[in-house]
Order: C-alpha cells, then structure tokens, then sequence
C-alpha cells in the first residue's frame, strides 16, 4: 500500500506549456528510479481556460492520482484577456492559484509566479486566511524575472520546475538531461540558465515545509506511456495498417497517433468526411484483406451506428475504439464520463454480435486491444475497446520489457487461393462464403482479387453465397450460426482472463467495477484493509460477451457488493442483473458523473457509507439496487 | 507470386462470364432501366479486359443497389448512401482491383451525398455509376433529390417546392476527372461510357437515366435523346471546366423541360488519391492487402516507438 507519494500539480493558462511541462517533470522523476502517474485536467478550447496536470511519484506501484494533492506550482494564466475586469469569470489570470485550494491537502507547499502573480492581486484572494488554516507553505518566487533574465519569459514553466527541485530537495540532472535531448543552440542553453538561477534562487530561500520527493530504484529500463498510446501501439501490433477517422476529443489521441506512424509501418491513415465513413472505410479496407480500425469519442460513434451493423451483418472483421466523454449530446468534451456502455453494446438495428472490452489501465489497455484484434479477425465481426478520456489521457510508467512482443499481423479466418480450388462453391462458381457449417460459426473469408473467391457481401440476409434471402430456415440458421461465434468468444475471454481480483480470495464485501476505475478502486481496498474492513474487488474488463461465471462467482461470494462507476444510470449494475438475473439486492451502487475521476479516498467514503447508511459527500452518490 | 492471381490476369473474358449461371434472376420491374445498366456494365468490362475476379462491385441500396446480385463478381452490397466510402478503402487496401460503385440517385445524392462530394474532391481510381431515375422506386414512388420541381407524391402531396439537384455541376464542383450522362435507352453510348470510365485514371461519375415505369415514367419519355458529342448546338471542349460547367448547367436544365441531353460533359487527367498520397509517402508502394498473405518482416513498435518515452 502506498503510504507516500509526492502529488505535484502544475496550474496554467491553456497556453503556458502545462501539457509539456508536467511530462517532463513525470519523466524525471521516473529515471529517477520512481514510479509516476499524470491526471490531465483541460478545457474545450485553444487557448486561455485553465489547465492542471498533476504528477504523482512514489517508490511503489502508483494506481491512481491519489487524493487532491500536496505540492502546487502555480504559474497563473498569462494568456488572460481581461486581468482587470471582473467580468463573468472574474479574474482570469489568479484562477490557476486560487482555483486549486479546495484540492490541496493539509501541510501542502504553494510555489507560485509572483512576476504574474502580483502580490496586491494576490492580497485581494483567500491565500493567507487558507495558508494559515491548513498550515500551508507558500513561496512566492518571480518566475517570469528568472526567465526573462536568462531567457525568453516563456520560459516561466522552466523555471517553476527548477525551483520545485530545489524546494524538494530533487537532483536536477534529470531535467538538464531531458532539455539536452529536446532542444539545442540558445534554446537550450537559456533553458538550462534558467533552470539553474531558479533552483539557486529557490533553494536560498527560508523554507519550513517538510515535504521531499520520495526516493525509489527501478529494476529495469521504464518507459511513460498514456492509455492511448497503448491501444494505438497495440493496434500497430496487431498487424493493424489501416486507419479511417475523423476529429472528435478525447478519441483524437489514438486517431493522431496512429496517423503519424502509419506511413513509416507501411500503412494508411485516413481522415475522412465524418464518421459514418470512417467506419464504412475500414469495413472497405477489412473487407480487402487489411486489419484495420476506426473510432470516435460517443457522438461520432453515433455515427458509426448502421456501418457496425452492417459490419456484423456482412461478418467484416473491424475493431473500433470508443473514448468515452461526458454525455449526453455534446456534453462535457473534455472530460471523463462512462456513460456509453449502453450505446456501445447495443446500438445499431438488430441483436448485437461484437465483442466489447473495457481495459481497467494501460497494460490492460495494450494487452486487450490486441485480444480484441485477434478475436475480430478470427470470428469476423467487430471488435470494440472501450475506454475513457481517464484512461486515454492519464501517463503511467512502467517497464520497457512489457512491450517487447512479437507482432500478430495474422489476418484471421482467410482462405488462400489454393484452399479455394477445394473448397464448396455454388454451380454458378460462387465461393459457398455463408456456409451454415462453419466451425463455431465461422466460414474462412475468401478476399477480392482472389481466384475462385467471389461472393456477395451483403447487410440483407443471405444464403450461402450471398444471394438475398428472406426463407424463414436460411435466416433462423444463419442467425443461429453468427450469434454461435460469441459462445467461443466467451471460452477464448475466460481464458484470456480480462477480470481481475484484487485481495484475498475471500471477503464478506466486495466492490465490482469495470474499465478505468479498477485501479482506483483496488487503491481504496487497500485502505479499506487498513482499516480493518474485510473487503476485496474485481475489475471487470469483459463486457460482451459478458463474463458470467467469473462475476456470478465473486457476487456469490461476498454479502453486499458495491459496485463503482462513472454514470448516472448504473449502466454496468443493470447490465450486471440482466446477464445474471439475480443479485439484486447484494448489489448498491457508487456513482459519479460530475467529469471528474474518482478518487481513492471517495471511494473508501463511499464505501463506509453505504454501510452506515448514510450520504456520501461531494459529489458522488449511492443508489441502491432494490 | 501473388496471393491475388485474378488481378492482371491475362486471359479474356466474355460478357457471359459477368453473368451468374444459376438464380437470381432480376426482380426489376419490366422495361426498368436499370437493366440497361446491368447489360451495359457486363459488356464494358470484357471490352476493356477485366474478368469478374479483379472487380470489386460495391452497391448501395435500392432497386439500383441489386446490381450487385445479377452482375457476377465480387460484390459488397451496402447500406443506403455509403457505397463510395467502402469502396474507395477497397481501392486503397488493393490498387490493383477494378473498383465500381453504384447506387441510386437518392442514394449518391442525398443520403450519401456528402462521401459523394468527398470521394470525388480525392478523385479515386474508380467509377461510380448513378442510377437516376428521378424517384424512389423500391418504397414506392416518393421524390427524390432528382425529381422535378413540383413533383407529386405521397410524400409531396402538394408537389416538391425543392429544385433538383444538378448532379454533373455538382460532380464538376466536387473534383470529379470524368463525368458523363447517358441513358437507357442509349445502350451503345451507355457501354461505350461505362468502358472509358472503367479505363479512365481518376474518379469517373456516371449519371445514368434509367426510367422508371412504374413510377414515373416509361422508356419513351427518354427518346429521343441527343448526343451532346453529335449535336452542332452544343460544340465544346470536355476539358475544359469552364465550357463543361455550361453544358452541364444546360443539360440539367433541360432535363426538367423534358430534353435529354446525353455524352461526356467532362474529362480531364489529375493524378488519382492513390498516386497524391503516395506522392505524400502515406501510401505503400505496393498493394498493401498483398502483406498479409505473404511472408514478410513486421515492423514492432518496441524496436521504434518506445525510446521517445524512456
């Protein structure tokens, strides 16, 4: 269990270099030897709004953000139109100060940029009452001086790193090394000048705080990765060389991603008119012969809605990634929600046939995308991962030795030429594509170009070449036999083993979640432990087809279950009654759909709660499944 | 040795091979247009030395989009209004496909008339042939995008106040390297179209009149029609937009007033998507769909991509 972790924030203008900043810092402190975890935070817009990242760092495995934070470095928002006016935002350039103290834990350190940040401005806020009540330590230090001086004032952010060094007690070779390899000539030179005046400077100052960053080892080389990265470098892979999308935040990552590094591993990256042929253009490249993928966030996969059907109706292998973002509508773009589960797993006209996995962090996210790739091309249908703006957005470290993998650029159930010369075809020379004999359902593809490979693809129903049909027999088999594929699916997940226990085996409570909360959750259980509650919890991945046994297992275990996600609606609750039919009354829910993830410690309250029977605070709430 | 032996292959094909051998038969309704099509299209692919295996058919959906079913081929019968998209990844996954779409005209021009204007702006090597019988036939006679001002239907029971579309302006405006317009009742000229289409290096739109008689109108509603090439009124230069802008604007015009004017409105070479994007390196030299059935190295992103995060 993690008992100390450095929770440092960085706090901006969309503008000021946050983004990069806090990157670097989280790398440093990795080749550090330490563990790190990145929690974005972003407005809807270009330019000015307010940003944070947060970097967390311990010498143990790190799950989550933790909960608020202990070190800020503000930089204020130099992109502010109207610093004077306290016009219906009021004043824009201290909101990167005065907007994190709900946040910040007892005894944190504050270092801001009094150069921006002037001190009748900051006179006018609640800083000193706040300080002294929750025996805050705050440095002003002229940022925008150190970096005009040695620099160019954009340099601000480099300098608020240097003094976070000194005021930590951090070795600051790491972030010399980092402006080393990013920059060079008087770019780097000034960075490097600025850098080290701040840390002097702050280190000469009179401090009482007793905050330092942890110290730790790694055993092996680590890398820092975001979820997106994952899914896209699992795609990559996976053989995947095809890309059709359109814009759409926060899907945008994978979609960008992958359209950088598909041309130098030989592939194709479209960026299409919307989304509707997005997806029609992976169908038309997976029907061709290449592993290819689309996706969007939940309004452009909206969209993609009648081409999924027609992927399932026509059995064209086709993985398609959904980041979830607060709904519904246009809803909260930039921020996290998991409100789509429903719409994913069922949208489209007709009974769904796709798998739907919803990785719980980013080995997960790289391991599972490549499970739903293998399991789309060999069973012919779609595939779908499942995530969120947490789990795209959020950076973890972890070993370089995980990616060492061989790719799997098999193309799944395809028959070759000389396989064709054998197999069954109509009188008319038709490959018999549609077969109703097909081993688990599925019929080995033949693809355009191929001799003796013709068939008809079509989204009506069909017999076995692809001649429309509408017999009452041909349909109810063929039905019979497409829906057949998700049974082995279902005995190829439980082997892949996707749900993952955390704790004993055995406990009288448990807490259920799915997707990007499971590690959070697994955080909260080891204080819950702490505490004494005799708790454990599992991370539910799989989600169609759904894994009965495993979750029917662990509900049978324990008295009362609270199961934790990311909407208003209990979707993954409902889903869990509806595929088991029962525990209703073992399961309460924990909600929370205000665009924030949770945090560990909302969990653990949520949890006492829930059996104390009273109402959580904040804004998380319980429902109960009665 | 490639995995994909019909593409180039050498050896001829006869018009009965572009015919399936057993059912279906065509449910079109008797004198369709849309059988001039079928005809059309199964005797301009042998003349331009394709075989059934090397073309890839992707339809929409409608009367129109059952080519698909009595053309034989490979085929990819779609959703309503998402041919092009479809078919141009096809395209792209395996340059060495012959690639025809086809739907009707309000599949091409108004469902789906956003990947049309699209697919055209990036000129992919392929043919797409609309069925414009100025109605929707399959659920029985509303109006269409094509239909004239003032068309009555049970959907327009007061008439459309809309102006149809100008499909062949609006092809033009798009990017289309080749647009023609002929007519069932045109079969010659409709074959000879479809051939140079199939053979012309770019996106080749065809808006092909094919009356409806159960609907709106018999064949001979759609005689006599003219040549544009043949006919002195109308001498201009097919590449030259400007002049092909006018003929086309004219030609929609008159349709409306009961004159069909037919022939190419406008053909001009511009490289293809495919040689653009590989101009760009974002395309492989060679077919990618070919990679996944032969042995080959695959690129890792552990040997490329994780350094920049260590």
């Amino acid at each position: 269990m993690i008992d100390s972790s450095l929770m440092w924030r960085i706090a901006g203008g969309s503008g000021d270099g946050i983004d990069s900043t806090s990157q670097n810092f989280a790398k440093a402190l990795m080749r550090a030897g330490l563990n790190v975890f990145t929690h974005r935070h972003y407005p809807s817009r270009i330019r000015g709004g307010h940003t944070y990242v947060e970097v967390r760092a311990a010498d143990e495995p790190v799950q989550s953000r933790g909960d608020g934070f202990n070190f800020l470095l503000s930089l204020g928002d130099s992109f502010a139109r109207n610093p004077q006016d306290e016009a219906y935002y009021g004043t824009e350039q201290v909101k990167p100060l005065v907007e994190q103290f709900d946040d910040l834990n007892e005894g944190g350190v504050i270092l801001y940029d009094s150069g921006l940040l002037e001190s009748e401005m900051v006179a006018e806020t609640d800083l000193e009452e706040r300080a002294a009540e929750n025996n805050w330590h705050v440095y002003p230090m002229n940022l925008r001086e150190i970096a005009r001086d040695h620099g160019r004032e954009v340099m601000r952010n480099t300098a608020g790193v240097g003094a976070t060094a000194a005021l930590l007690g951090m070795d600051t070779s790491y972030f010399e090394s980092l402006i080393r390899e990013a920059m060079s000539g008087d770019i780097m030179d000034a960075n490097l000048a600025v850098l080290e005046e701040a840390y002097e400077q702050a280190a000469a100052l009179d401090t009482d705080h007793d905050l330092r960053v942890p110290t730790g080892e790694h055993d092996s080389q680590q890398a820092m990765l975001s979820g997106s990265n994952a899914i896209a470098y699992a795609a990559l892979d996976s053989g995947c060389r095809f890309i059709s999308g359109y814009p759409m935040t926060p899907w945008t990552d994978v979609f960008t991603i992958m359209s950088q590094n598909l041309p130098r591993f030989g592939g194709i990256a479209e960026q299409v008119e919307d989304e509707i042929a997005a997806a029609a253009l992976a169908i038309g490249a997976a029907h061709t012969g290449v592993k290819a993928m689309s996706g969007s966030s939940g309004g452009g996969f909206a969209l993609m809605s009648e081409p999924l059907g027609l992927a399932e109706m026509t059995e064209t292998p086709i993985v398609l990634v959904e980041a979830m973002r607060a709904g519904p509508s246009t809803g909260m773009p930039t921020k996290t929600e998991q409100g789509d589960l429903e719409h994913v797993l069922y949208t489209s006209q007709g009974d769904s046939c796709r798998v739907v996995v919803a990785p719980g962090n980013l080995r997960e996210a790289y391991d599972q995308t490549r499970d739903v790739f293998r399991l789309a091309y060999d069973y012919q249908l779609p595939g779908i991962v499942l995530y969120d703006q947490k789990l795209g957005g959020e950076m973890r470290s972890v070993s370089t030795e995980f990616f060492d993998r061989e790719p799997a650029p098999d193309p799944g159930s395809v028959i070759s030429e000389d396989e064709l010369a054998d197999a069954a075809h109509d009188a008319a020379g038709k490959y018999m594509r549609y077969d109703t004999n097909g081993t688990d359902g599925v019929v080995p593809r033949s693809v355009p170009g191929q001799e003796g490979g013709r068939f008809l693809a079509t989204g009506n129903e069909s017999m076995e070449v692809g001649h429309i049909s509408e017999d009452p027999d041909n349909r109810t088999a063929q039905m019979d036999r497409r829906l057949e594929k998700l049974d082995a699916i279902r005995e190829e997940l439980a082997e892949a083993d996707h749900q993952t226990l955390y704790g004993p085996a055995e406990a009288t409570h448990g807490i259920l979640t799915w997707g990007s909360n499971q590690d959070t959750v697994f955080e909260a259980v080891d204080r819950l432990r702490a505490d004494g509650y005799d708790v454990h919890a599992m991370g539910v991945s799989d989600l169609m087809p759904y894994p009965k046994e495993e979750v029917a297992g662990f509900l049978s275990g324990v008295e009362e279950c609270l199961v934790v996600e990311m909407n208003a609606t209990a979707q993954f609750r409902g889903l869990t009654q509806k595929e088991l039919g029962r525990f209703g009354s073992t399961m309460s829910s924990l909600l929370k759909y205000d665009g924030e993830t949770f945090e560990p410690g909302e969990i653990v309250e949520g949890f006492e709660s829930n059996i104390d029977g009273q109402e959580p605070a904040g804004n998380v709430r319980l429902a109960t499944g009665d | 040795m490639t995995s994909f032996s019909a593409i180039g292959a050498d050896r001829e094909a006869t018009k009965e091979e572009f015919t399936p051998g057993v059912e279906p038969q065509p449910t079109w309704c008797p004198g369709c247009g849309d059988f001039a099509v079928l005809k059309a299209l199964k005797g301009a692919m042998p003349d331009v030395g394709r075989t059934p295996e090397e073309v890839l058919l992707v339809t929409g959906i409608g009367c129109s989009g059952k080519l698909s079913s009595y053309f034989e081929s490979y085929g990819y019968h779609s959703i309503h209004g998402r041919a092009l998209p479809v078919a141009r990844a096809a395209k792209l996954a395996n340059p060495g496909l012959e690639v025809v779409a086809a739907g009707g005209d309000g599949d091409g021009y108004g469902i789906g008339g956003n990947h049309f204007m699209h697919t055209a702006r990036e000129n992919h090597d392929m043919t797409y042939i609309v069925f414009n019988n100025e109605i929707f036939g399959l659920t029985k006679g509303q109006t269409s995008p094509t239909s004239p001002k003032g068309h009555k239907s049970k959907t327009q029971p007061s008439g459309s106040a809309k102006a149809p579309v100008r499909p062949l302006s609006l092809a033009l405006a798009s990017g289309a390297s080749y647009i023609a317009r002929t007519a069932a009742t045109n079969p010659r000229q409709a074959q000879e179209i479809l051939a140079e289409a199939v053979e012309h290096d770019g996106f080749a739109h065809i808006d092909f009149l094919t009356q409806c008689p159960t609907w709106n109108k018999d064949a001979k509603e759609y005689v006599p029609y003219t040549d544009i090439q043949q006919d002195d009124e109308f001498e201009f230069d097919i590449s030259n937009r400007k002049e092909a802008g006018e003929a086309m604007y004219e030609a929609e015009t008159r349709l409306a007033e009961g004159e069909v004017l037919t022939g190419r409105f406008y053909e001009r070479e511009r490289p293809s998507y495919g040689e653009e994007k590989r101009a760009t390196g974002e395309m492989p030299d060679d077919p990618l769909a070919e990679r996944y059935f032969e042995d080959g190295d695959w690129e890792r992103t552990a040997d490329s991509l994780l350094d920049r995060h260590t």
